[in-house]
């Protein structure tokens, strides 16, 4: 009998082409998304060699990042992020290649359209060139985040070089409290493992609070895995995930459904199976997490203070704290609920799903009985991932919800996620999001964020402030 | 790509962790369709003040390093967003080559397919080469990617590990598609058997 197989392993081992002495290998990709910000030096590299697309129909793009999510009739204003567009458009035609236009109701972010069209699929190799396409793992997808060189390689070959990563292990076990979400655990993943905590691994998340999540929660958690600075996340494929995908249009359908659902039941990982690094979470410990620095790593529960430099026994460390601090504009020992905000933005791949937008109206809703609204110094903003996500939030009357609350609804895109298109902070702005990054200028130069869950973000817009989601009920 | 064999440069000191690639190029300047002229956004938010002006206390900005082709930084540099315009811009600006004790997975991947050297060494060289870093413009380094020695200015050596295929493919300026491409016979009978296993892809 050959020795147990984690889940990565089975997916690497099913993709891999070839393997050189020095363990450099060659791997087969099934599925692939273009966007328009990386892609348009891959397209021009291609032209320049005379290659071509070696697979279009496993290539599938969309403009994101850079797209309006205000009136979309007028076009795009800005002319940069217009050329980029464009630019995507015609490559597309070029080389024979589908794509959701701005004005297709399947447009928005991609790693929201993967799965949501069925594109995404349990085993499959995935790349696009965007960094949280470890999203797609939730599904069991193999999923890799990669640069322009790596697309260009991917459109002429379908093929990828890498070397194999270390397997790791995240367990979360038990059951989340209420009001603490899938955004508070990966948060507090982070927290435990740090930023670089990942680096040179595949992580599968496992365990019983992982199992209960449904795919949106389960795609913020491998959404940032990235954060954590591992290659991919992996979460083996169940009912959840057949159920979710049955009937998607890009899935397998009849007599294909029923062979793939029997292959995909074979994606767990074998019992005894090794990794490299086991971290084990209880779930019952977690508390709504929120961002005080300039990290993902930088993180405290809702019930907690700012940090003091002083405490850090590690210099590097504490240089990095003060210098964190002093971008944020925070002294330490602050209780984070006293922290006021003057914007929140709701969306990115992150957050952006349905079942995100549902937790976030619910809180409004609540507002709105007790005859409560957005704070008024606040500008708070929703954004749904996708044509198809924002439909159905108004198919559920949840835009009327926001709106009536005070929030602002918009149109799909990355939006104020990276700051690219018109939705940005400015200097010294705070925002609560629920985005991924908290990076010194993500949202705009001099601007301060603050992650948090969609439900959280919501009552922080209402309260004015960073606020406890428990205490609201 | 072009080629890296050996580099004797000023090498400027950043001892920060945890550079991300919002660090190295904001947002705003990827709104391009070019892989150069990036150079012109490199580490902006640190590198100008609001007013868009030099700020003079950054250190690419100090006459010592105005010619600096390498840089020596702190832990975990280029993690965040997978943007290749962070090597370009690196490249474009001319850094040619950075020192750390790690880097994150997919900046490692895209630096060395734009001809740009990584090189990983342990804490304790890295505290060393920045204080030689510090020294400014008297203190020159000299990479050799061949022998895998860095020398510092007082004659000190320093060994350094990396992967063979892309020291390979760095020295001899390879494209990897081509090499890939070399490979058809290989993709094409995978493409087949795959296919047949797994049929609704
Ligand atoms: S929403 Fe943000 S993180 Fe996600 S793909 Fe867009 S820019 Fe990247």
């Amino acid at each position: 009998m050959s020795a147990p197989k984690t889940l990565f392993d089975k997916i690497w081992d099913a993709h891999l082409i070839d393997e050189s002495d020095d363990g450099t290998c060659l791997i087969f990709i099934d599925r692939h998304i273009v966007h328009e910000v990386t892609s348009p030096q891959a397209f021009e590299g291609l032209r320049t060699a005379g290659r071509k697309v070696r697979r279009p129909d496993l290539t599938l793009a969309v403009p994101d990042h850079n797209v309006p999510t205000s009136d979309r009739a007028a076009g795009i204003d800005d002319e940069e992020s217009r050329i980029q567009v464009e630019t995507l458009d015609k490559n597309c035609q070029d080389f024979g290649l589908r794509i959701f236009g701005m004005d297709d109701i399947r447009q928005g972010i991609c790693h929201v359209i993967g799965p949501e069209q069925g594109f995404t699929l349990p085993g499959t190799t995935l790349i696009c060139g965007d960094s949280h396409t470890a999203t797609h793992g939730a599904f069991g997808s193999l999923s890799f985040g990669v640069g322009t060189s790596e697309v260009e390689h991917v459109l002429a070959t379908q093929t990828m070089i890498q070397r194999k990563s270390k397997n790791m292990r995240v367990t979360v076990d038990g059951e989340l409290p209420l009001g603490v979400t899938a955004k508070d655990m990966i948060l507090a993943i982070i927290g435990e493992i740090g930023t670089a905590g990942g680096t040179g691994c595949v992580i599968e998340f496992a365990g019983e609070a992982i199992r209960s999540l449904s795919m949106e929660g389960r795609m913020t958690v491998c959404n940032m895995t990235i954060e954590g600075g591992a290659r991919a996340g992996l979460i083996a494929p169940d009912e959840t995930t057949f159920e979710y995908l049955k009937g998607r249009p890009m899935a397998p359908k009849g007599g294909a459904w029923e062979i793939a659902a029997g292959y995909w039941k074979t994606l767990k990982s074998d019992e005894g199976a090794k990794y490299d690094i086991e971290v084990t979470l209880k779930a019952e410990d977690i508390v709504p997490q929120v961002t005080w620095g300039t990290s993902p790593e930088d993180v405290v529960p809702i019930t907690g203070a700012v940090p003091d430099p002083a405490d850090e026994s590690d210099e590097a460390r504490r240089n990095k704290m003060e210098r964190s601090l002093e971008y944020m504009g925070l002294e330490p020992g602050i209780a984070m609920r006293d922290v006021k905000i003057d914007r929140m933005f709701i969306g990115s791949c992150t957050n952006s799903r349905i079942e995100d937008l549902r937790a976030a109206a619910e809180v409004a809703q609540k507002a709105i009985d007790k005859g409560r609204k957005v704070a008024d110094h606040v500008d708070a903003m929703v954004v749904p991932g996708s044509g198809l996500v924002k439909a159905q939030a108004e198919e559920e009357g949840l835009d009327r919800i926001f709106i009536d609350a005070g929030f602002d609804w918009r149109e799909p895109g990355c939006s104020m996620c990276l700051a690219m298109n018109a939705d940005k902070l400015t200097p010294g702005e705070r925002c609560a999001s629920t985005s991924n990054r908290n990076f010194e200028g993500r949202q705009g130069p001099g601007g301060r964020t603050h992650l948090v869950s969609p439900a959280m973000a919501a009552a922080a817009a209402i309260a004015g402030h960073l606020t406890d989601i428990r205490d609201l009920d | 790509m072009e080629k890296f064999e050996k580099l004797t440069s000023v090498a400027a000191p950043l001892p920060i962790a945890n550079v991300d690639t919002d660090m190295i190029i904001p947002a705003r300047y990827l709104k391009t369709i070019k892989r150069t002229g990036l150079g012109e956004g490199l580490f902006a938010n640190m590198r100008f003040k609001e007013d868009g002006s030099d700020n003079e206390e950054f250190v690419l900005n100090q006459p010592a390093y105005k010619d600096a082709r390498i840089l020596v930084a702190g832990n975990n540099f280029g993690c965040g967003s997978s943007r290749e315009h962070a090597p370009w811009a690196l490249m474009d600006y001319g850094i040619k080559c950075v020192i750390s004790t790690d880097f994150a997975d997919i900046f490692y991947n895209n630096s060395f397919k734009n001809g740009m050297l990584l090189i990983k060494v342990g804490p304790e060289e890295l505290d060393l080469l920045m204080d030689d870093a510090g020294r400014g413009a008297n203190a020159t380094v000299t990479v050799d990617l061949e022998a895998q020695e860095i020398t510092g200015p007082d004659g000190g050596v320093i060994k350094f590990e990396i992967d063979s295929f892309k020291k390979h493919c760095l020295l001899n300026g390879l494209d990897d598609i081509g090499l890939t491409m070399e490979k058809e016979d290989k993709i094409a009978s995978f493409e087949e058997s795959h296919k047949a296993a797994q049929p609704w892809l």
